[in-house]
């Protein structure tokens, strides 16, 4: 099938691409693993507070951390693509009879994988510090940060091709991560905030991947909020390369 | 090759197109009516904005007309663009090639975007590195190149499905005059393996050396088309450019009116005069200079060049506007 093969090709030149350059995913671990350095420690006090889910400090904060980096990780995408504009590769790809959904997915499909393989290595690295997590758990969880990567990198590329600049993509980026972050219950758990601001958050579909996170890391895979994060993000990821594959389609510069 | 018979390979009829900004609508591309025929090299020339990349573009599916019809290598625009791209190539102003990759990498992957198997696709790159003399650069990183390397690159890149129809948009703009005599033979070459080629510029003498037929495109609308030689012999006759120190607009009252002069123009100090017989009109136009007491600094009387005939539909010179 054309999309497939098409999917395939193009996620293989940039996936060489990427193995080129290995110091982005050391790069990408270095802020999560920063914070579970430096942050993690504070919360064991906090962790015996009324309202602190249960499962220790660690089984708490990284399921956070990783959600995290899904998103941070990819939210950059843009400035590699924007750079391919000015080059004139997106236009000389778009005059080939190639796909427009491959052109978006076979990229976003590689920064999943990046995203995956940085979740893996920070799991891996906070084992030692108490992290406890069955291995299925840990299949389970790679798939959801996964699909916030391919989520947030879809969206990514869709900004970049609407922008066209980095002087617009950055602050755009910049503007709109952190409240959603913040709103997600990364840092601290949303069930310790007031009741307005889990009114707000409600409306986050990243609070529900973090508390799906949660769930995984506790041993709760069966729970239904780990069946609704996962949903929530598939439906969510469908329309971002959808609408992301529209903008390939029409990119005009 | 004249009449109607002859295969049209673009042929367009009203084409337009209108950007929207947030204030006003520029149409960049007002009414083009176009007809290439099979196997030729067609010039499109004019001055940056005129609205050459915006057409090509449109006629390359990268960008939807606002309005009008065109059929592009036997296919309909609005409705056939997926089969339009697997026959056309187009090699843009930024060339396309990624400064990471190598240049054999990239026609490879080309090539397997035209669903080419891998060992098919890497003969073919192997041919087009021969034939454009990239043996020695086909292995290293594309920013590595130089610029004339780049563009054969970015020229080889359009023809690794050997496309019926080639699209260049102004491909030696900013080479250095050896590797643009190099794109121009590659060009030659493809019109001898029977490739049509449509190419935009702004340098006349690209126009007039290259181009089997001309189109001049100013302000989205095309004002004059034929071959080279056609659109210098519709300015039947010779020019005359003098000019003189101070009063130039005296001088071109007093010329312009005289019989055997049929336009007069008054362009960057020097005024231009289009003549049936520049050997006669030259003594008749020192005297009446002379007897004016008008001081000559320069004369000069040459053939209509393609500068000329843009000048005479557009009242500007190229050679001004272009960058």
């Amino acid at each position: 099938m054309k999309l497939v093969r098409d999917t395939w090709l193009v996620f293989g030149r940039y996936f060489g691409l990427f193995i080129h350059n290995p110091v982005w995913v050391a790069l990408g671990v270095l802020q999560p693993l920063l914070y579970l350095i430096l942050f993690a420690p504070l919360l064991k006090p906090i962790a015996a507070m009324r309202g602190f889910p249960p499962g220790g400090a660690y089984n708490v904060f990284v399921p956070g951390l990783l959600v995290q980096l899904g998103m941070f990780g990819a939210a950059g995408v843009g400035f590699s693509l924007i750079a391919e504009l000015r080059m004139g590769v997106i236009e000389r790809l778009r005059v080939t009879p190639v796909s427009r959904v491959a052109l978006l997915f076979g990229r976003a499909l590689r920064d999943m994988f990046s995203i995956i393989l940085q979740s893996l290595i920070l799991i891996l690295i906070a084992l030692p510090f108490g992290l406890s997590i069955h291995p299925i758990g840990i299949v389970v969880v790679l798939a959801l940060i996964g699909l916030i990567g391919l989520l947030t990198a879809s969206i990514g590329y869709a900004v970049a091709l609407a922008v066209k600049s980095e002087d617009s993509y950055a602050p755009i980026v910049f503007t709109s991560t952190l409240p959603i972050l913040l709103l997600s219950g990364v840092l601290l758990p949303m069930s310790i905030a007031p009741q307005w601001l889990q009114n707000i958050a409600a409306i986050n579909p990243l609070l529900y991947a973090v508390d799906a996170a949660r769930h995984i890391f506790n041993d709760n895979i069966g729970d239904p909020s780990v069946a609704k994060g996962v949903v929530i993000l598939l439906v969510l990821s469908v329309v971002a390369v959808v609408v992301g594959a529209r903008q390939f389609g029409r990119a005009v510069s | 090759m004249e009449g109607t018979d002859s295969e049209a390979v673009i042929e367009t009829r009203g084409l337009r197109r209108v950007f929207k900004t947030r204030k006003r609508q520029v149409e960049a591309v007002a009414g083009v009516d176009l007809r290439v025929q099979r196997g030729e090299i067609f010039g499109f020339l004019g001055p940056n904005g005129a609205g050459k990349t915006t057409t090509l573009r449109m006629l390359a599916t990268l960008l939807p007309p606002s309005g009008g019809t065109a059929r592009v290598a036997g296919c309909e625009l609005s409705s056939e663009p997926g089969k339009i791209r697997e026959r056309i190539g187009y090699v843009g102003q930024a060339g396309g090639a990624d400064r990471e990759i190598t240049g054999r990498a990239e026609l490879v992957f080309q090539g397997r975007l035209y669903g080419m198997p891998t060992s098919a696709a890497q003969k073919r790159a192997a041919e087009l590195i021969e034939m454009l003399e990239l043996e020695g650069a086909a292995d290293r990183k594309v920013a590595t190149y130089s610029g004339g390397q780049k563009r054969r690159l970015d020229i080889g890149l359009g023809l690794v499905h050997d496309p019926e129809l080639l699209f260049l948009d102004e491909p030696t703009t900013g080479l250095d005059p050896q590797s643009r005599a190099r794109v121009w033979d590659e060009v030659r070459s493809m019109h001898e393996r029977g490739t049509t080629v449509f190419l935009t510029t702004h340098y006349l003498d690209e126009a007039d050396a290259l181009c089997d037929r001309v189109a001049i495109i100013d302000y989205g609308k095309i004002v004059a088309e034929g071959t080279p030689e056609e659109l210098k012999r519709a300015i039947a006759g010779d020019v005359v450019s003098f000019s003189i120190a101070g009063e130039q607009q005296r001088a071109l009252d007093l010329v312009k009116d005289q019989e055997f002069v049929r336009e007069a123009r008054l362009e960057n100090g020097s005024v231009h005069l289009y003549v049936d017989r520049g050997e006669v009109a030259m003594p008749a136009i020192l005297r009446l200079l002379d007897g004016a007491r008008l001081q000559l600094m320069t004369v000069e009387l040459h053939r209509p060049s393609l500068d000329d005939v843009f000048l005479r539909q557009t009242g500007r010179s190229l050679r001004e506007t272009a960058a």
